[in-house]
């Protein structure tokens, strides 16, 4: 491979990390959620995927306890923010911090081996030259990601769920007048989120590691927070934002190898201040659903 | 135009983010008595699950517990180590109470420590002389660095109208990245080492003078109570009164509750909310400032990839944190924070007992979750209620 493959292959397999986690994230916010406990939600199913995979020898069962400890964490989200009505920052916070700390812990107290799932090629389609290697040769949890995005697409726009998912982030009050119940859709909105973010922090953890330490996804949660805005809220653009906020990632690994000098610290930041200067540009634009990290405790009557 | 009403007896829950759990329905005693038996219970669940988590690693919860206490307040060196702990928090979360009275949700203390604490050092390592007026002048840049990092989000605010709850939290990571940058490089802030050393230069600056340190309180074998324990509480209580009697206060609780109200009575959004984001940037940077002068004495970068600094430590989100158990009041912060200094003091001698000390962070986000609950739980149980009402009169 030479060097714009390897970099292509590090950006393919970096950005659909942070696709899977955005694309849960791009659903929570469109329900208007702004989610910031998918971080938690990723390491919690990193965590487990690399236990359940160590125990059971087992990467598939791994996979799918991930995306079960997400959808766990999703429901602790869900039912205090969206059901008992706690602000959602607050609940976000503690279950960031609640992960991070129950994950690192049983790190500690767990002997926990490595174990990673196989790289599959796909015949002929990994020949194409360049972008071949970087599509097609990855570990095979990579995969999912292809169905994943229209999947996501088809279920946001084009299904029922999917617009009154939009009504609800745009103007909860309205939305409840039609008969939607508000909270209801934004807590399967959390569900979903919880899903893909497991399923981002499995791929992590026994896709692309094969193993697990702690803070793990070291803020890739909020990086796919960035994403979504940077995406402006549209899955094909979020698509887009993921890849090169993995492309950053892939450069700042890549650079020191080809003899580039450039600064880690200004790459690890980029899709920070990406995100920071499209909202400043773009802030009048009312791209974003209106309602999102709008609390909703039932219409006033 | 000046507002001369009288300061409520009860403060407003601070706006449509329905942050504070107001005592509206906090009207009767039985309803007291429930909310403090709620509280109890909740606070026993958490205290339980902690306990389950240790018991399931194979460790004794007793032992844990025991060790804890033993090292958060069992001795003088271990209550000085609370005290010391619990300054930092209680600083950063003064800060954050009067962001969120202001209905603003400031995630970002612990990146605004932390470029404070980069000021603070910057300003420390150039002045020629040191002493009380340096250690003065390092806090007060520390301060103004935080207040600086802030300023960014409270711009992107009241200027293009953006949320300031993403903004503050991104900007965490892009001090991170910036004191990161600074401490690996010679011609910034990295330390200089003489050329026939044996070790590299490490990520991190030159130590600061030791006259730069901040006084003590008390000084034995083992332990140094720092000063700070009395300036945050200082702090605390200037800041409790200040928002309760104050014009200022009356205005920032006003616009919390209700912007376009505080409006219509002549309270600048920008002036206010800004202003409030700006002081918690400034407590924030204030008490990266202490931590400074009182303990580390340098700054250090940590490592490039992660995201949380090794400077700031977690003060940050534990100040965010003590604030919000504290429901936004100063006053009732100075218990939370010393409580959560506890909880660190006890964390460090975790290790003689053989339990990794991140359950601290379990306890603390347990203990988050346990205190903001029953407050809620009844809000719901009283909307509920007055939707049942509502419904039999129609």
């Amino acid at each position: 491979m030479n060097d714009v493959e390897l970099i292509l292959e590090s950006t393919a397999r970096l950005g659909s990390l942070l696709l899977f986690i955005a694309l849960g994230e791009l659903l929570a916010e469109r329900a208007g959620t702004l989610n910031i406990s998918v971080e938690g939600m990723a390491l919690g199913g990193a965590f487990t995927a690399s236990f359940v995979a160590w125990e059971s020898g087992s990467p598939v069962l791994g996979l799918l306890a991930g995306i079960a400890c997400g959808l766990a964490v999703a429901s602790i989200q869900a039912v205090l923010s969206h059901r008992i009505t706690i602000n959602q920052f607050v609940v976000g916070l503690a279950i960031n911090l609640l992960v991070l700390g129950v994950t690192s812990y049983l790190q500690a107290e767990l002997d926990i081996g490595r174990g990673q799932v196989h790289v599959v090629a796909i015949p002929l389609l990994s020949d194409i030259p360049v972008v071949g290697g970087a599509l097609f040769e990855q570990r095979w949890i990579f995969y999912l990601i292809y169905p994943l995005v229209p999947l996501t697409w088809w279920l946001l726009m084009r299904t029922r769920w999917g617009l009154e998912l939009r009504a609800v982030g745009e103007d909860p009050e309205a939305a409840s007048i039609t008969g939607i119940s508000v909270q209801r859709r934004r807590r399967q909105a959390i569900y979903v989120c919880g899903l893909y973010a497991g399923l981002g922090g499995a791929f992590l953890s026994v896709g692309l590691i094969g193993g697990f330490t702690p803070n793990m996804t070291a803020g890739r949660g909020f990086i796919a927070i960035a994403a979504v805005i940077l995406g402006s809220w549209a899955v094909g653009r979020t698509v887009v934002a993921t890849l090169i906020f993995g492309g950053a990632d892939a450069l700042r690994l890549a650079l020191p190898a080809i003899g580039v000098e450039m600064a880690p610290q200004l790459l690890i930041a980029a899709p920070y201040l990406v995100a920071l200067v499209t909202m400043f540009v773009f802030a009048q634009g009312r791209r974003q659903p209106a309602a999102l990290g709008r609390g909703y405790e039932g219409l006033a009557t | 135009m000046s507002v001369t009403a009288p300061a409520p007896e009860r403060e407003a829950p601070p706006g449509e983010e329905s942050l504070s759990q107001g005592p509206a329905w906090r009207t009767t005693a039985s309803d007291a008595a429930l909310f403090t038996l709620l509280l109890v219970i909740c606070i026993g669940i958490a205290l339980g699950l902690a306990s389950a988590l240790v018991a399931v690693t194979g460790s004794s919860p007793g032992e844990v517990w025991e060790a804890m206490i033993q090292g958060s307040v069992g001795s003088t060196p271990a209550i000085t180590s609370t005290l010391n702990h619990g300054a930092i928090t209680l600083v950063v979360a003064v800060g954050a109470c009067i962001a969120f009275r202001a209905g603003l949700v400031n995630i970002g203390p612990e990146g605004q420590l932390t470029f404070g604490a980069l000021m603070g050092t910057t300003v420390g390592l150039a002045l020629p002389f040191e002493g009380g007026f340096a250690i003065l002048l390092v806090l007060l840049a520390a301060a103004a660095g935080g207040a600086v990092w802030a300023l960014v989000p409270a711009i992107l605010k009241y200027w293009r109208g953006v949320s300031e709850v993403v903004t503050t939290l991104l900007l965490n990571f892009v001090a991170f990245q910036t004191v990161s940058f600074a401490v690996n490089r010679t011609y910034l802030l990295q330390e200089t080492v003489p050329a026939d050393s044996p070790v590299a230069a490490q990520p991190q600056s030159d130590r600061l003078p030791e006259g730069d340190r901040l006084g003590a309180l008390a000084d034995g074998v083992g332990y140094r109570l720092q000063i700070t324990i009395v300036i945050a509480v200082v702090l605390a209580l200037v800041a409790a009164f200040l928002i309760a009697r104050s014009p200022w206060g009356l205005r920032l609780r006003m616009f919390g509750f209700n912007p376009h109200i505080a409006r219509r009575v002549g309270a600048k959004p920008g002036r206010i909310g800004g202003g409030a984001l700006l002081l918690a940037g400034a407590f924030a940077g204030l008490a990266g400032g202490l931590l400074l002068t009182g303990v580390v004495l340098r700054m250090q970068g940590g490592f490039s990839s992660g995201v949380y600094g090794s400077f700031s430590n977690n003060f940050g989100w534990e100040g965010l944190l003590a604030a919000l158990v504290a429901r936004f009041r100063p006053l009732y912060a100075i218990p939370v924070a010393i409580f959560f200094g506890a909880l660190r003091a006890g964390g460090g001698v975790l290790a003689s007992t053989g339990v990794d000390s991140s359950i601290v962070g379990v306890v603390q986000a347990l203990v988050v979750l346990a205190v903001t609950l029953p407050a809620v739980l009844l809000q719901v149980r009283a909307r509920r209620r007055q939707a049942a009402m509502q419904r039999e009169r129609t």
